[in-house]
């Protein structure tokens, strides 16, 4: 009989720690073995747990899966080609079933760190920034952020310095193959961007097996003064791969980071985003499509701590559900007493096309400081009656005249994406999944 | 080319249309004038194929064919076209790129080819002009934050991209200041042929006095009260609706 999962985990934890050493970085050991501790105590969420209320993880505490695969899939050019930027120059940081693969990836030292995470925690010349910062902004509570932690061995590494613009989007790509049955891979990412850089980063995880995935995936952003961060997630993949994605955000005085969640595939994915304002005059950006049918389940919980004054968070989420697929947004802005001059604005726009579909739908706002101007909304409802009849009465089909709606629908969020060649890839995404070519203003 | 016969038709039970008898013959054009509430959206909207009405009895025929049966947008491919009085915005996707499904959807219906690139473009660029839209205009979103002349021209552009054989002018003239009513009306008399027929429905006549009809019909409580020539609308103007009930 399987051991359950949370059991596997633990008996597995030491062994691991053997074998990525524990003299290479003590002070990742300390923190992993803590991880650990904290995990055994709180485990996998139940249902119970208020921010889990609607996505179970149940099914998946039952799978036997592979924790280190020892197997790595030969995954060729073309294979990641279609995941691939077209028409623009890229840093790339390719992973197959969690091994960082050279001959797929383009990487750079020359004035700026777009490497990997084994690197800067062995290395002496990376330690000390990587020390500094790594797990300083991550949960210490929650189950999945500690079991990512106490496993932390590979991911993106990347350190922008000071006034560096980088003009090169990077893409990190996490590909999965069928060399293993079942398998659980955590990858880490530490992105560290220095006063007045900027960078705009895009992460994908990807499956090519039909077996059982699951990604639990932790990413720190450090955003130091006025420096600008545009980070795009694309979760396109199959439905036997699931995602549980941690992504938290510091940012000091004057700094722009964007969080960009595109999720049009998958069986279940989980987004915990958090952002942590530690400074005056801070922007911080949140927009989200979903765009899912079959059933799968995309659950997104974002969380913006305004802590400090004259601070600005703009939260845009889109939910376009079809046929038997289920939706959950939970929308948490806190205001902290000292926070005053807070511009906090958040909206939530779901359409449902089925009834079948579904989508639980909760702002949730925590405001404790007098002079702010915080706003919210939610709507959930089906295509718009007289559009239809315009474009009908134009001659166009119920179908193309639907995918139109759908696509002006999600296009106020697509529109805020800065690289035009990833607005074109998500424009094309958006047309393939609703059957019709889309033509876009740039 | 449209015949309407007893048309009666409503909305949730409600009748609103209570038998209305309309015939339009090719290079004519109609004005239907009617106080607030007796009809006249509820017409145009039942002619275009709405789903929300409901006919209830009569008949109403497009060169002999059935127009009950069919869906608005086969309609449109018959050739029925309705300038909206509040047209829908589409972010995202452009005046030239909804024209060209509009087009290309119509061609596709009638078994033709997609009409080929260069021909749309310069179709586009001449149609364009005659409503003097100018090219930034046409790759903005389709109506996406136009002021209510813009989205009225646009409309009428459309109208001249998919020269239907009957087109409906629903309160065409309503927002829009003078030189852009001037603009619109020019752009529909040139647009007009002994080939195809106009229907203007509006409440007030001063579109009328740049888009002359051949017949002013008036429209009272889901009826036409009164029929007669281009000089009814100025009597109604000057006397008011009370006048003919």
């Amino acid at each position: 009989m399987n051991m359950n999962l949370k059991d596997k985990l633990s008996a597995s934890f030491l062994a691991f720690e053997s074998n990525y050493g524990v003299d290479t970085n003590e002070n990742l050991h300390q923190i992993r073995t803590h991880a650990m501790d904290q995990f055994e105590k709180v485990g996998f969420p139940a249902k119970k747990n208020e921010d889990w209320k609607y996505t179970s993880v149940k099914k998946f505490l039952d799978r036997d899966y592979s924790l280190f695969p020892i197997k790595t899939g030969n995954v060729t050019h073309k294979d990641i080609e279609k995941l691939l930027l077209k028409g623009t120059e890229t840093y790339k940081i390719v992973f197959v079933d969690g091994v960082f693969q050279t001959h797929l990836s383009d990487v750079s030292h020359d004035q700026l760190d777009v490497c990997i995470l084994s690197s800067a925690i062995k290395k002496p010349k990376y330690q000390i920034v990587f020390n500094h910062y790594f797990n300083t902004v991550a949960s210490k509570e929650e189950g999945f952020s500690n079991l990512n932690t106490a496993f932390t061995s590979e991911g993106a590494y990347i350190h922008i310095p000071k006034g560096k613009v980088v003009e090169k989007p990077i893409q990190i790509l996490y590909i999965t193959t069928d060399k293993e049955k079942e398998v659980l891979l955590q990858p880490r990412n530490l992105i560290i961007v220095d006063e007045n850089a900027h960078v705009q980063i895009i992460e994908q995880h990807h499956s090519f097996s039909d077996n059982f995935v699951l990604n639990n995936t932790l990413t720190e952003i450090f955003a130091n003064k006025r420096a600008v961060v545009d980070f795009y997630k694309i979760q396109n993949d199959n439905i036997k791969a699931s995602l549980v994605d941690n992504t938290f955000v510091q940012q000091k005085e004057g700094s722009n980071v964007t969080v960009n969640t595109y999720t049009f595939g998958g069986d279940m994915t989980r987004n915990n985003l958090s952002f942590y304002q530690v400074g005056e005059n801070i922007n911080s950006n949140l927009n989200g499509v979903t765009m899912v049918k079959g059933k799968s389940h995309v659950d997104n919980q974002t969380n913006v701590y305004h802590q400090q004054p004259n601070c600005e968070s703009h939260e845009l989420y889109k939910g376009i559900y079809d046929e038997a697929s289920t939706g959950v947004f939970n929308g948490k802005v806190y205001v902290e007493p000292i926070a005053q001059k807070t511009d906090a604005f958040q909206q939530n726009d779901n359409i449902l096309l089925t009834d079948d579909a579904s989508i639980n739908s909760k702002p949730q706002l925590e405001i404790f400081a007098d002079d702010v101007a915080c706003s919210h909304g939610c709507t959930i409802g089906e295509l718009d009656k007289d559009a239809m009849f315009y474009l009908k009465q134009r001659g166009i089909p119920s179908k193309e005249a639907k995918a139109l709606l759908l696509f002006a629908f999600t296009n106020e969020v697509v529109k805020r994406i800065r690289i035009p060649q990833l607005k074109q890839a998500i424009t094309d995404i958006i047309s393939e999944k609703l059957g019709v070519e889309l033509e876009i203003e740039m | 080319m449209l015949k309407i016969k007893d048309l009666h038709a409503g909305v949730e039970g409600k009748e609103i249309l209570k038998g209305i008898n309309l015939e339009i013959k090719s290079g004519e054009i109609h004005a239907i004038m009617g106080p607030n509430g007796s009809g006249k959206t509820t017409l145009s909207s039942v002619i275009a194929g709405r789903e929300d009405f409901e006919v209830t009895e009569g008949s109403m025929t497009l060169d002999g064919e059935n127009l009950m049966e069919l869906e608005p947008d086969e309609r449109a491919h018959k050739g029925v076209f309705m300038s909206f009085q509040h047209p829908i915005a589409i972010p995202g996707v452009t005046t030239t790129n909804f024209i060209k499904t509009a087009i290309n959807a119509k061609r596709k219906a009638l078994g033709f080819d997609e009409m080929p690139a260069a021909e749309m473009l310069k179709k586009i660029r001449e149609k364009a002009e005659l409503l003097g839209l100018d090219r930034s205009f046409l790759s903005r979103s389709l109506n996406d934050g136009f002021s209510g002349g813009e989205k009225k021209r646009n409309e009428i552009f459309q109208m001249a991209m998919l020269e239907p054989k009957l087109a409906i002018l629903d309160e065409t003239d309503s927002g829009l200041d003078i030189d852009a009513l001037k603009t619109v009306a020019n752009g529909v008399n040139t647009l007009k042929t002994k080939d195809n027929a106009i229907l203007v429905i509006t409440h007030y006549q001063r579109l009328l006095d740049y888009i002359i009809p051949d017949y002013v019909h008036v429209l009272s409580d889901g009826k036409i009260v009164k029929t007669g020539g281009k000089e009814l609308a100025l009597e109604l103007e000057e006397k008011g609706y009370e006048w003919i009930k």
